[in-house]
């Protein structure tokens, strides 16, 4: 956070702030006042309320009583919304309080272009900002549908959205009991098992495999190259509709549908793109030089591999292993035709939870799982980090 | 090395240049190029085979289902042939023969219960063909049970088994029989046992259990009598079906079951036939004093009339269309599921569109390809923005930013569909706000899932990551001097942005939308669980052809032609990006 002024800060005419701070006030009101039944009487309100505040804070109290103005908008907003709404409208009046308080003062004293150059107009500046909240809007677009999902897991009740009780934070309103239905219902059980059970032996498979591949694609000769690279990352491109299609008739013709090894041949086929693009990835930094050097040192060839090669080319095996894990755990089209009944998923079991009998135990469940994804990414993070700074390249 | 250098300086004139072992360097050199060559793929080669086995195989497979079509000629293989003769354009319904053929076809294809899965794949192609073949297979009995009863009244050894199979049995008839083993395994559709697949039984009987024996070897414990096959053929045919079905799908011993209604249908028929009486006459071997008592009483046996038996069991067997579509329908290869996929039809006069109230695939198509390029679009406009501010930010806050975009990314994907899910229904949580604000009456609630626009909302979500990620990649590497250059030579910001930053930012756009449109023009899940009938895609139907209507071959087809789509996007993709550029996180 750098705190280089570029533009200097200094009180804006009293037309300007109270008139911007007043529309703020309105757009704010046309909800407030909607939630509460009259959406004109709460834009005339807001206008009026902010239009005031702003005058209040830039033209009588002045930048000295900054600290003290704002303590007091948030303490006034804190109460009328909880004499209004209760302890949800506490929240909301903090919330808008201290959102306005703030405001006030970066309308006022021309804050808003500090960080700017001095010589941009002022559409560009309200473009500036205009363009940051469409961009904080995609934002939230992006992450909101995993934050609704987590605090509905602790529903107390079967619905699917939040209940009054939930919104008055009511401890009555929340409960463990869709994490206690998935920790206790067979369904649920035997679905975890089977994911567990698949997953690491298709990502063993995918590893193993690919790993060599990629080290032989590596190499500085390799005929058909092109061919075979296409060939191995086909299973990435081809839709999944396709390859589940391709699978099940062609398991069911050498009886491989509807078994563990059929669910896990597929799964590990699914894996190997994943696998080859990382490896090879950390194979081009890879200096030749290094394996020359352990066999001029008079290390075999398997030596050099574990004692050299290995260990460099490690963090982007690993990495190709986690999506080839993900790929398997999160997979669903292909294990609902290769697989049967037996070989029901976590995510299977999501599907026709989702399909057919809808309870909220999935909530539960997605938020078990968006918790693991959050432990991959920030492996698959630090692994990154690490295969950079082993290949000498700067930290991104 | 310097002894070759030596050796050329010496003799003063140019030699092969030599290694240190002597043998020339460009041999050397080109061996070890080799021996690097085949290092290579010698590490290639296990991952190879696996994925031509798991995968690329089973893809094959597919686009061999989308055009094979051996049940008719498995089914029925004497009626396919018969019919070959006839002009199916005359107007007039089949000879007797055909129906002949089709009786004894169709006898043993009901026995195996075969015939309702022919009648449910003609029915693809014409309506109430499944009936047809279900309620003839329930009386095809009846024929054979007449005969059976006149000749059990003429001598009671007629209705023995044992007697049959004395009368059947001899040697030198190998040739029938196992004509007609072969028959019946390409019915219950097998093949013969290949080398390979020989040699995978070996490998599955040393480390899971050992196969079943195959069916061409197992022994029958009988050998039709090449005297017998030349007096009375039919009945030589119609009991060597019986003989192989009764060992090989019951499990049974020839000699101890009594034949089939079909046999003695055919014997009817032989002994109508001209010139059977007289071979009768001069035939010498078990159960002659039998066979000349039935030739006394000939006139109690006439000839069956197989047309008429068909006719009296259900009339369609003379509507003309039904023998149309079976022999159209008749070769092993066929493009008719092709054809179905794009709303046409194959008819006696050539191709021809399909009702108009069955044309769904073409506007499913339609309605893929627009839904896909509707949300490339709005992955567009969404991730230009964020793509943007994530290149432009200094690089700590555009970490932080970054892990928003990862972290939908790395969510199952399951998760973000069920959270639209709940987000979107009309109690859900997006109404719920609305209703709450005021915006929308609590007795209108928009109704945003299970039609097209969720499938839009969800779908631009779950693919908005691989929009970003190609984009902010190219963007990084455009410097932000030019646009400022571009500001000092007097362009105005939307002159610069569009003028200058815009064109370098296409080969990220370009990546990204390919990317997102092959993977949307796929998607099954999410237009599954929130698309509803509106809002679903070419796979869904893809995947209920598999699964419930179970018309495999039209699923292949479909899949085939979607599979074509992608490819050619990939290849597209593979000219403008490269497929080594592909990059994940």
């Amino acid at each position: 956070m750098s705190d280089i002024v570029l533009t200097d800060t200094f009180k804006k005419p009293l037309g300007f702030h109270v008139a911007v701070a007043a529309a703020a006030g309105a757009f704010a009101g046309i909800f407030v006042g909607a939630a509460q039944g009259s959406s004109l009487l709460g834009i005339v309100v807001g206008a009026l309320l902010l239009g005031a505040l702003s005058f209040l804070a830039i033209e009588v109290l002045g930048r000295s009583a900054e600290k003290a103005v704002r303590w007091g908008i948030l303490a006034l907003f804190a109460l009328g919304g909880f004499l209004f709404g209760g302890l949800p409208g506490l929240v909301m009046g903090l919330l808008f309080g201290w959102f306005f308080g703030w405001f006030i003062y970066w309308i006022g004293f021309n804050r808003y272009r500090a960080k700017l150059v001095p010589y941009l107009t002022s559409g560009q500046v309200l473009w500036y900002y205009a363009f940051r909240v469409i961009c904080g809007a995609i934002f939230v677009f992006l992450i909101t549908p995993i934050l609704v999902v987590m605090p509905l897991s602790f529903n107390a009740q079967d619905f699917f959205t939040f209940t009054p009780e939930m919104l008055r934070f009511d401890p009555a309103g929340y409960s463990l009991k869709h994490y206690r239905d998935f920790f206790t219902n067979s369904d649920w059980q035997q679905a975890l098992k089977n994911s567990v059970l698949i997953a690491p032996v298709a990502t063993l498979l995918s590893v193993g495999f690919g790993t060599l591949a990629a080290i032989g694609l590596s190499q500085p000769h390799v005929p058909f190259r092109r061919a075979i690279m296409a060939i191995l990352i086909s299973p990435m491109i081809v839709p999944l509709i396709i390859s589940a299609a391709g699978m099940y008739f062609f398991y069911s013709r050498i009886g491989l549908q509807g078994t563990y090894i059929g669910v896990v041949l597929a799964h590990a086929a699914l894996g190997i793109p994943f696998v080859i693009i990382t490896v090879t990835a950390t194979l081009v930094g890879f200096d030749n030089s290094l394996t020359r050097a352990a066999a001029n040192m008079g290390a075999d060839p398997v030596t050099t591999f574990f004692r050299v090669q290995m260990p460099l080319i490690l963090p982007g095996v690993i990495s190709g292993a986690l999506f080839a894990f993900i790929t398997s755990f999160d997979e669903v089209v292909v294990v609902l035709f290769v697989g049967s009944a037996g070989q029901k998923t976590l995510p299977w079991q999501m599907f026709i939870g989702l399909r057919e009998q809808i309870s909220p135990t999935i909530l539960a469940v997605a938020t078990i799982l968006v918790v693991i994804s959050i432990g991959l990414l920030t492996v698959v993070e630090m692994l990154r980090r690490r295969s950079e700074r082993l290949r000498g390249m700067s930290p991104g | 090395m310097t002894d070759a250098t030596h050796d050329t300086t010496a003799r003063g004139k140019p030699g092969p240049m030599l290694a240190a072992d002597g043998t020339p360097l460009k041999r050397s050199l080109a061996r070890a190029l080799r021996m690097q060559k085949i290092r290579a793929l010698l590490l290639i080669a296990p991952l190879l085979l696996f994925v031509l086995v798991t995968f690329i195989a089973p893809i094959a497979d597919m686009l061999f289902r989308s055009v094979e079509n051996d049940i008719v000629a498995n089914t029925l293989p004497d009626t396919v042939e018969e019919l070959a003769s006839w002009d199916g354009a005359s107007g007039e319904t089949p000879s007797e023969a055909v129906y002949q053929a089709l009786y004894f076809d169709l006898f043993i294809a009901a026995e195996a219960k075969e015939h309702t899965k022919l009648g449910t794949r003609l029915n693809y192609e014409q309506t109430g063909i499944s009936s047809l073949f279900r309620s003839t297979g329930r009386n095809l009995d009846d024929l054979g049970k007449d005969y059976q009863k006149t000749l059990k009244k003429i001598d009671k050894s007629w209705d023995d088994g044992a007697f049959w199979y004395a009368l059947m049995s001899g040697e030198g008839g190998e040739e029938v029989l196992e004509s007609h083993r072969l028959q019946y395994m390409q019915l219950i559709g097998q093949s013969p046992r290949s080398i390979i697949s020989r040699f995978w039984c070996v490998i599955r009987g040393i480390f899971y259990k050992a196969c079943p024996t195959a069916l061409e070897d197992i022994d029958l414990n009988f050998t039709p009598s090449a005297e017998a096959a030349q007096m009375l053929p039919a009945t030589v045919a119609a009991y060597s079906d019986f003989a192989v079905f009764t060992v090989l799908a019951d499990g049974d011993v020839v000699a101890e079951e009594d034949p089939w209604e079909a046999v003695y249908a055919a014997f009817a028929q032989d002994l109508n036939a001209p010139g059977t009486v007289e071979k009768i006459q001069s035939y010498s071997g078990p159960g002659q004093a039998e066979l000349l008592a039935v030739t006394e009483n000939l006139a109690d046996l006439p000839a069956p009339d197989f047309k008429t038996t068909f006719l009296d069991i259900d009339k369609d067997w003379g509507k003309i269309e039904n023998w149309q579509t079976i022999k159209i329908y008749s070769p092993k290869y066929t493009s008719g599921y092709f054809l179905n996929s794009v709303d046409l039809m194959k008819t006696p006069e050539g191709i021809d569109a399909r009702p108009e109230n069955q044309r769904i695939y073409l506007k499913l198509f339609k309605r893929t390809l627009f839904m896909s390029l509707v949300i490339t679009g709005s992955c567009i406009l969404l991730g230009y923005p964020v793509a943007w501010i994530l290149a432009n930010l200094p690089a700590r806050k555009a970490n932080l930013l970054m892990i928003l975009v990862l972290l939908p990314f790395w969510t199952s994907l399951l998760v973000r569909t069920s959270a639209w899910k709940i987000m979107l229904q009309q109690q859900g949580v997006i109404n719920d706000t609305l209703v709450w604000l005021g915006l929308v009456a609590d007795g209108n609630r928009l109704v945003m899932i299970n039609n097209q626009f969720g499938t839009i909302v969800a779908m631009t979500h779950i693919l908005l990551p691989f929009m970003i990620l190609p984009m902010y990649s190219v963007m990084q590497t455009i410097p932000p001097t030019y646009l400022r250059a571009a500001k000092s030579l007097g362009a105005t910001n939307w002159t610069a942005f569009w003028r200058v930053y815009f064109p370098q930012t296409v080969p990220g756009i370009g990546a990204g939308s390919i990317l997102v449109f092959i993977l949307s023009i796929g998607y099954y899940i999410t237009p599954e669980i929130v698309g509803g009938t509106t809002g679903t895609f070419i796979s869904n139907r893809i995947a209920y052809h598999i699964s419930s209507s179970l018309n495999w071959g039209l699923a292949a087809a479909l899949g085939t032609i979607l599979l074509g789509v992608v490819l050619l996007l990939y290849w597209a993709y593979d000219r403008i990006v490269g497929i080594d550029n592909v990059k994940l996180g």
